[in-house]
């Protein structure tokens, strides 16, 4: 009897033993408040977790990741950062979606010294303007997408360019992006409206209807979601679209393309994720693994969550500990691969080259597709060193 | 604007303003007859939204949209009398608090059943398409729409006008409790009209189905807009509600027709708060009949006792000393809670004792927090300076919106400080060269001695408890005597010779002024601050913490702010469905506790 008492506290010692080796990882995202992103992007993280602690680990050790919900505002997220971090014991931070959100987590990995992967935010701020030595960047930013579509769209020669954008620092910036980027490209390229709904709220018939009236040749526009489904509505019956390019940023991403269904406008120029037609061997061995665990198809969310993960794992290995100063170092210029090709985290500003793929809208079966796609690598999208000193502050 | 395009953009207005006066309408009926502020009635739009997409596959639109209105009211019966019938003689207000509950279970029950994806319905068989008008193509649905809102607004008129039941909710409407001295039997008048209230929010959001896909958060869009209708147009008047969906539907409609886009994101509060300033009962209102002895009669705030002075002062002591034994995680909860507690004192001190609701507190909350930032920033104030000084800039926010408010009361008053703080909202969200625009400002840290977590924590627990008990404090001086008897009888109060405005005005500014204080506590303990922190939903919080802990009561807020954060971050940690079981847990203090907690603890120590 004692035996057995003795052997079974033995056990609970060499289960806490295995609990105080594994590697904590603070997560944090605005689960409730944008599930339609952040649901495929947790199934992501799952399965790269799986994966990594299936493979024996990182340095021997189980990677262990303690997931929170930031309620989707920059003072909760930054509270439940530090419960992370002095509760938890994390040593590492990941997640975010918003850009205020993910601006407030990374000033506070500033302040308290410990290494934050941004996983989802777009802003250009936060590797630019407002970043930080502590602070390393996934998907591609805004600045990057738009200059995914800029080539696209100065192959096209229209003069008369309408801009729709959702009324925040996302919108604004893709658009300031995209008029500098596009007057660089093809000089004397005229913006003839700007329509700034705010976001979630468009009066999608009285925007349509604005834009038809400045006579466009063509569209720019950075809504999304609910928005852009409206938009897409109100335009199609109202015939804006009708012999009209448009340029939209990240509608081929399935969480934005999949609810257009049949009203997909076809041709678009778009961002996205044609999940089901890329045929590396990278990405069709996460498809099938994603598949099999999940019974679902991946969304961009996914290979956001798999890629983080799998940035933190790569990093830890390549530090050797979880040591801040160690890990920046690990990170700054890692190389590995993700399922949508192979990535740099630069050195001058943490921001990685995930790139995008770049196509058109098409319907197939009342469901929206991408044709005409191709993969842009991020490397190739982003300004020179030079301006990029500038911007940060570091 | 050519001639054709101001005619579409006035149509086009036509139409928005018919999906908006649906459910208005709803809103304004149910707070004509029951008084109650349903704050879930977005929830129910979203309800009606959510059930018409999942039916139009099956049965096809036209059937799926009036089963859906059905549904949902027979939900709005359900609840009214499981819920809401247990609460007319609590104090005014905390109605309004078991709706919120109702808005966080409602949204989590949306979520499980219908899963986190936008649904984009069907458009409407045999409206599909479009038609010519002056050379332009317009939505066929949209010409259905503005027939639609009108039809309504005559079928209500006529049952309004026209029929017994009618007679008796209008005359409900003008006086409750003479109409129920008068033999009308409420419980059966209140459940019918929450009902119909709730049919036409679930309609409101059926039809809209071919113009926008049913989304999570559309829910609390449409309920602020809602509001905005109803009060522009007078509560509990349908024909004002129309008027003033009319009014708001068309000015969006030409601002984005003009090119003056951005200014949508706030010209329904504008308008709001322009109406409220000239004809303080909004368009076609009438002022509201003093409603008497609906809730139970609010006791005077007593001195409180030696043992609760002693008990408040080992709390404080007891809190001095927790750095002894925790360093880590709990001072930053606490350093929250704290704060939070000085904004929920703060708020209280004008709803409770002032009598003067307000929705939009968290303005001076956040005119605090980015007074700070600003000034760090901006201004190259020290850390220390800015905290002094950032609270004074809320106080003349205060002083400012405050002495367009207290010209009002009751809800007129919450609705036009909501659309102050809206309009400071969308100031600071859009001056982007400014205030960092809806980034908002980071890298706003204390100074170094302070920058410790227990440095920190003693700060705020010097400043809060200070905040606190000054509020307190101020309370039983004469001034706070005078600002109670402005709330319990204005007339009398001014008989002896009070300035009731006066008083209230000075009261909100002081109020304002300790929301700046924890507004600038705020920005430093998070080191970064975002338009967020004046948002609808931290007014929001604020009275859930207020009614939560019981208005009635001195301490109650401060127990409602420990409860609230504390339940968020307990509860949030380990659950999926967290919002929902927030909300079931304030549904149940609420029906167990209709006083608030403190005021429950009250009345049975009292005995």
């Amino acid at each position: 009897m004692k035996l057995k008492i003795a052997l079974g506290m033995l056990a609970v010692l060499a289960a806490t033993g295995a609990q105080a080796q594994s590697i904590r990882i603070g997560e944090l995202n605005s689960y409730k408040v944008f599930p339609a992103f952040l649901e495929p992007y947790k199934k992501g993280w799952e399965l790269a977790l799986e994966e990594i602690n299936k493979a024996g680990g990182v340095n021997g050790r189980k990677l262990e990741v303690i997931s929170r919900d930031d309620n989707g505002n920059p003072g909760d997220a930054v509270r439940v950062a530090e419960e992370l971090l002095s509760r938890e014991n994390a040593s590492v931070l990941m997640g975010t979606f918003a850009s205020h959100i993910g601006l407030a987590v990374a000033n506070l990995a500033n302040q308290r010294k410990v290494v934050f992967i941004a996983a989802e935010p777009l802003t250009d701020k936060i590797v630019w303007e407002n970043g930080n030595r502590y602070t390393f960047r996934l998907r591609p930013s805004t600045y990057m997408q738009v200059a995914m579509l800029v080539p696209e769209a100065a192959k096209l020669k229209k003069q008369r360019w309408a801009i729709v954008y959702p009324n925040y620092e996302y919108g604004q910036s893709a658009t300031a992006s995209f008029k500098k980027l596009l007057s660089a490209a093809q000089p004397g390229a005229q913006f003839v409206a700007e329509q700034a709904p705010a976001l979630g709220k468009i009066e999608a018939g009285s925007v349509v209807q604005a834009l038809m009236d400045a006579k466009p040749d063509a569209i720019f526009s950075s809504l999304f979601g609910a928005d852009l489904q409206k938009f897409v509505r109100e335009g199609n019956t109202r015939g804006l679209f009708k012999n009209m390019t448009v340029f939209n940023l990240l509608a081929g991403e399935p969480e934005y393309l999949d609810p257009l269904k049949d009203e997909t406008p076809e041709g678009w120029w778009v961002t996205g994720y044609p999940w089901s037609e890329i045929n590396t061997p990278a990405h069709k061995k996460f498809l099938a693994a994603y598949q099999a665990k999940w019974k679902d198809y991946p969304r961009l969310g996914s290979v956001v969550g798999y890629s983080t993960m799998y940035t933190v794992a790569h990093g830890v290995k390549k530090a050797g500990s979880t040591d801040p100063e160690k890990l920046i170092a690990a990170l700054k210029g890692l190389e590995m691969d993700t399922p949508i090709g192979p990535i740099v985290y630069r050195a001058v500003d943490h921001q990685s080259t995930m790139g995008a793929y770049v196509g058109q809208l098409a319907k197939k079966k009342g469901v929206g597709t991408m044709v005409n796609w191709r993969f842009a690598d991020g490397a190739h999208f982003l300004p020179p060193f030079a301006e990029v000193r500038a911007m940060r502050k570091d | 604007m050519s001639a054709s395009s101001f005619l579409i953009q006035f149509l086009n207005g036509l139409a928005s303003a018919s999906s908006l006066f649906l459910v208005a309408a709803g809103l304004s009926l149910i707070f004509g007859v029951t008084r109650i502020v349903n704050f879930a009635h977005g929830s129910l739009f979203m309800l009606g939204m959510y059930l018409a997409v999942a039916l139009a596959p099956q049965l096809g639109f036209w059937v799926s949209v009036p089963l859906a209105a059905l549904a949902v009211a027979a939900f709005g019966a359900l609840v009214e009398s499981l819920l809401l019938r247990r609460l007319y003689g609590a104090p005014e207000l905390l109605q309004l608090l078991a709706t919120f509950a109702l808005v966080l279970v409602i949204k989590d029950f949306t979520l499980w059943a219908w899963g986190p994806e936008d649904i984009l319905g069907p458009r409407a068989p045999g409206l599909a398409g479009a038609v010519t008008i002056a050379g332009r193509q317009f939505p066929q649905y949209d010409l259905f729409l503005i027939f639609f809102g009108p039809a309504v607004l005559g079928l209500l008129w006529f049952v309004l006008t026209r029929t017994r039941w009618g007679t008796l909710v209008r005359a409900a409407t003008q006086d409750r409790e003479m109409a129920g001295a008068l033999g009308v039997n409420q419980r059966w008048l209140f459940t019918s009209v929450f009902a119909l209230g709730a049919l036409l929010a679930g309609l409101g959001g059926a039809v809209q189905t071919p113009r926008e896909p049913a989304t999570l958060f559309i829910d609390l869009q449409i309920i602020s807009d809602a509001f905005v209708v109803v009060v522009v147009g007078g509560l509990g008047s349908i024909p004002g509600a129309f008027l003033a969906a009319l009014l708001i539907a068309e000015i969006k409609s030409f601002c984005i027709g003009f090119g003056y886009s951005k200014i949508t994101l706030v010209v329904e509060f504008i308008v709001m708060a322009v109406v409220l300033v000239l004809r303080p009962w909004g368009l076609l209102g009438r002022m509201p009949a003093q409603s008497r002895g609906a809730g139970a009669l609010e006791p005077p705030l007593l001195l409180p006792s030696r043992g609760l002075l002693a008990g408040l002062a080992a709390l404080a002591f007891g809190l001095a000393m927790v750095p002894a034994v925790h360093t880590g995680y709990t001072l930053v909860l606490l350093t929250d809670i704290l704060l939070f507690a000085l904004f929920a004192v703060s708020l209280h001190f004008i709803m409770g004792p002032g009598g003067l609701h307000s929705f939009g507190h968290a303005a001076y909350f956040g005119l605090g927090a980015y007074g700070a930032g600003l000034l760090v920033q901006k201004g190259g104030v020290p850390m220390e300076a800015a905290l002094a000084l950032a609270p004074w800039l809320a106080a003349f926010g205060a002083l400012v919106f405050g002495w367009f408010c207290v010209r009002l009361s009751g809800v007129y008053l919450a609705m036009l400080t909501l659309a102050f703080a809206q309009i400071a909202w969308s100031v600071i969200f859009q001056w982007d060269a400014f205030t960092g625009g809806s980034n908002g400002i980071v890298g706003i840290w204390p100074s170094s001695w302070l920058s410790s977590k227990t440095a920190y924590y003693y700060l705020t627990l010097l400043a809060c408890t200070a905040g606190i008990a000054l509020l307190w404090r101020v309370l039983y001086s004469p001034f706070g005597y005078a600002v109670r008897a402005g709330r319990d009888s204005p007339l009398r109060a001014d008989a002896i010779g009070i300035d009731v405005r006066a008083r209230q005005w000075a009261a909100f500014t002081f109020a304002g002024l300790f929301a700046g204080l924890a507004g600038a506590l705020f920005a430093f303990s998070k080191g970064s601050i975002s338009p967020e922190a004046l948002s609808v939903t931290r007014s929001v919080d604020g009275l859930v913490m207020v009614l939560l802990g019981g208005i009635q009561t001195l301490t109650g807020p401060v127990w409602g702010a420990v409860l609230f954060t504390w339940l968020q971050d307990a509860v949030a940690r380990g659950i999926d469905y967290w919002r929902a079981v927030i909300g079931g847990v304030i549904l149940l203090l609420v029906l167990a506790f209709p006083q608030g907690v403190t005021g429950f603890l009250r009345e049975r120590f009292a005995r």
